[in-house]
């Protein structure tokens, strides 16, 4: 369903995407990790759109985000890691707005909005202008947004930021209620106890490239983990290091 | 505990300006210096230039010179210190209540104190700079008329310092006031409301009671009652009357201390009791800030006023126009603008009909067609400046939601050509409705009312091409309020952009303009020439490129953004 090759993003002089290459298959719930500053954020942008690529390719259900931006972009939905919206309009307005970009109106779509403003417990704030919206309610908003056009894959970066547990269990059970109506999910995490209890297949991202990918098992025996966890395979594979020398600064 | 010093505190501050300005050298912002400097120092020269002539000729009037020019510089103070009244006040409630380095402060361990001294300088630097720059031209222009030696200056700058600190005391007292009343994103809209309102209705009175009147000598009718009127002081307590006394002062030789002790002296009272009120109210006042101004909103409106009218667009354009609408009249910083728009207009329309055209002997008509015509600048630069408010902040404001236009399937080409639309319609009424207008009012002809409807269209059309354009060249994605997106340097460049083909369009169509009213003058039938129709077709091109091309760099720039 996306396929990336050869993808490079270079700012100024800084590489921040190294030519990598990825394929996330139609019905699968593909976890994308890293440590900060991996490049996952401007890999997930450069899929939707949003940044071009200084080099390589990505196409979306077999279409060329560059070449042919349109038809890509209307079977993806984007859930940024940041919720800038427009906070003046209300929720619901915000809704319609987005189904508009994607060619949708009328009454299908008012029925789409209140089923997803139900589900994530929107509805009261339904007339409610965004800019009283908290953190989470507008990461909820998001989500909605994503769903709107019912898209056939989503791509997602860091979706349980601000979600109380609640909407969290939520976003997962939808999430693997999508892939199982054969929708696609590309999501970036560092919370690693989701992604393995949700991922089929992870890549791990380091300095810009990937350096792993494949399911689990793939993982432990490309790398010889043994019967290792996520979080320790992720600390061997990004430099774990990092984390004992924290541990030393704090107890010091 | 030991406290950080004040520069500590505001060292994010002004580390952030020194890296801001050494980014700019670094991207070649010399370029962009330049042309704020030379715009700069051609307001500065103008202002200088023409005080420097008021001043002049007061000095060459006997008895009252003096009195006249301690007057008009009283007058300006006083003038000053309302507008920095209104500034601080709005300023203090962005930098003490919503600024975003405020969590970090108000949770770490600094005292009180030393948070009230840093936030009110920084209230008093962003909202008195302009004003202490205006005041350059103005002093120096007294200094030198008036002979006030080497030791001028050092005086001014002593004397102007504390004028500044008065004002900014007061505004954030009174808006640490109104925050403790109304909630803070509430008291930011009715602030630019009033600020606005208030702006508006300084102008309207100002020109209503024609102060050019007031330089008929009929009006004086007894000069001894106009010394006294000189003599009197505005207010003796006014702070600005104590400047103007340390100010003559010292250019009239008869120099005394006392003015300038009671700057000082009452700017360091009103610091302390400033503070004083801050340690008292400002912790209540920074938790209601926190509240949000929660709106139900009943919504409906633009989709059952516009919606089915823009239904033939298409979902994405007319959702996309449709939104435009909604955050501009629900953005109180934006639609407010509208007050002090429609107070201009007033202004330009009255204007026109006190032009003494119309009042005892024939005027010619070509006297009446020369204004005319000249008019059509005058009608395109308030058109420019109204694009610069409105259709020049509108890529800008897309920035931080930007990630949900790219990633959508919606074409930057159709999100420019609403934004373009939205804009453009309303200044194309607006543009019509005034040219009509005042050549109604002047009695223009119809060949003069055609060029007028003619030219005032196509250059509408360019102008809000470009204003879009520079906009996208230029963009502010990060600020927080639109009013202060149109004063960046961006907004310059596209005004003066705008002048030039103002300038243009009107030199061009002034060669059949002279013909016509030389045939007319002449009492001969107007015979179209080629160089006629060559000019206007020139005029015309000029515009329809000053359309097409603007835009099109606009799509090419805007493609080339990233988020």
């Amino acid at each position: 369903m996306i396929r990336l090759e050869s993808l490079t993003k270079d700012f100024g002089s800084f590489r921040a995407v190294d030519r990598i290459s990825l394929h996330v298959p139609k019905g699968t719930l593909y976890g994308f990790l890293g440590p900060n500053g991996a490049g996952k954020t401007t890999t997930l942008r450069m899929i939707a759109g949003i940044l071009r690529p200084t080099g390589g390719r990505i196409l979306v259900g077999g279409h060329d985000v560059q070449a042919d931006p349109i038809a890509a972009k209307a079977l993806l939905g984007f859930i940024p890691d940041r919720p800038f919206v427009y906070e003046k309009l209300t929720g619901a307005e915000f809704l319609r707005f987005v189904a508009g970009l994607y060619g949708q109106d009328g009454q299908v779509v008012e029925r789409r909005v209140d089923e997803l403003l139900d589900v994530f417990e929107l509805s009261t704030w339904k007339n409610e202008l965004i800019e009283s919206y908290s953190h989470g309610m507008r990461q909820k908003l998001i989500i909605s947004s994503a769903l709107i056009h019912r898209p056939e894959a989503i791509v997602v970066d860091e979706p349980m930021v601000g979600l109380d547990p609640r909407a969290a269990r939520l976003l997962k059970e939808l999430f693997r209620g999508f892939v199982r109506r054969g929708g696609t999910v590309l999501m970036s995490t560092h919370t690693l106890e989701i992604a393995e209890a949700l991922c089929e297949r992870i890549a791990i991202m380091q300095g810009g490239r990937i350096v792993a990918a494949g399911t689990m098992p793939e993982l432990r025996t490309q790398h010889a983990a043994g019967d290792v966890g996520l979080e320790d395979l992720f600390l061997r594979l990004t430099g774990g290091a990092a984390a004992k020398e924290l541990q030393a600064v704090l107890e010091a | 505990m030991k406290q950080p010093t004040l520069v500590h505190v505001l060292q994010p501050k002004w580390r952030t300006a020194l890296t801001r300005l050494q980014q700019e050298r670094a991207t070649g912002g010399r370029g962009k210096m330049m042309v704020l400097g030379a715009v700069g120092l051609v307001f500065w020269a103008g202002v200088f230039g023409v005080l420097f002539r008021v001043l002049r000729y007061f000095r060459g009037v006997e008895e009252i010179g003096a009195l006249l020019a301690a007057k008009l510089l009283s007058l300006v103070l006083l003038s000053f210190a309302s507008v920095l009244l209104l500034s601080n006040v709005i300023t203090a409630l962005s930098s003490f209540f919503l600024a975003k380095d405020l969590d970090l402060l108000v949770s770490s361990p600094v005292d009180r104190l030393r948070l009230y001294l840093a936030k009110l300088g920084e209230t008093l630097l962003h909202s008195s700079w302009m004003v202490a720059l205006m005041a350059v031209p103005i002093f120096a222009a007294y200094g030198i008329v008036y002979g006030g030696g080497w030791l001028f200056a050092p005086l001014a700058v002593a004397a102007f310092v504390p004028f500044l600190v008065l004002p900014a005391v007061l505004g954030s007292a009174s808006t640490l006031i109104l925050v403790n009343v109304f909630p803070a994103r509430r008291t930011r809209d009715l602030l630019s409301i009033i600020a606005l309102g208030a702006a508006a209705g300084v102008i309207l009175l100002f020109r209503i009671i024609r102060p050019e009147q007031l330089a008929r000598p009929e009006g004086f009718q007894n000069l001894l009652d106009f010394i006294a009127v000189l003599r009197t002081p505005a207010s003796p307590l006014l702070p600005s009357e104590w400047v103007t006394r340390a100010v003559m002062g010292r250019l009239e030789g008869t120099w005394d201390w006392l003015p300038l002790y009671l700057l000082w002296s009452t700017a360091a009272a009103f610091v302390a009791g400033g503070a004083w009120l801050h340690g008292r109210l400002y912790g209540a006042g920074y938790t209601r800030a926190q509240e949000g101004a929660e709106r139900f909103v009943r919504g409906g409106f633009w989709n059952w006023s516009l919606g089915w009218a823009l239904g033939p667009l298409g979902a994405a354009r007319r959702e996309f126009v449709l939104k435009d609408l909604r955050l501009f009249f629900r953005d109180t910083t934006q639609w407010s603008q509208l007050i002090l728009l429609a107070a201009l207009l007033v202004v330009y329309l009255f204007n026109i009909k006190a032009l003494p055209l119309f009042r005892g002997e024939q005027v010619p008509f070509v006297l009446v067609s020369v204004v005319s015509f000249l008019n059509l600048g005058l009608a395109g630069f308030v058109l420019a400046s109204i694009a610069a408010r409105f259709i020049f902040p509108a890529v800008s404001l897309e920035g931080r939601q930007m990630w949900l236009l790219r990633s959508s399937p919606l074409e930057l080409r159709a999100m420019l050509w609403a934004k373009y639309w939205v804009g453009t319609i309303p200044l194309l009424v607006l543009a019509l409705a005034i040219t009509v207008l005042t050549n109604l009012l002047l009695r223009a002809t119809p060949f003069m009312m055609a060029v007028g409807v003619g030219t005032i269209l196509l250059l509408t059309l360019a102008i809000g091409a470009m204003a879009l354009a520079f906009g996208a060249f230029y963009p502010q994605f990060e600020t927080e309020n639109a009013a202060q997106i149109p004063t960046s340097f961006g907004g310059l460049v596209f005004m003066m952009a705008t002048i030039a083909l103002l300038a243009a369009v009107i030199v061009i169509e002034s060669v059949p303009v002279y013909r016509y009213l030389q045939a007319a003058f002449n009492r001969q039938p107007l015979v179209v020439t080629p160089l006629m129709l060559g000019a206007f077709a020139l005029a015309a091109g000029l515009c329809v490129a000053a359309t097409v091309v603007p835009l099109k760099m606009a799509l090419r720039r805007m493609e080339a953004l990233e988020f």
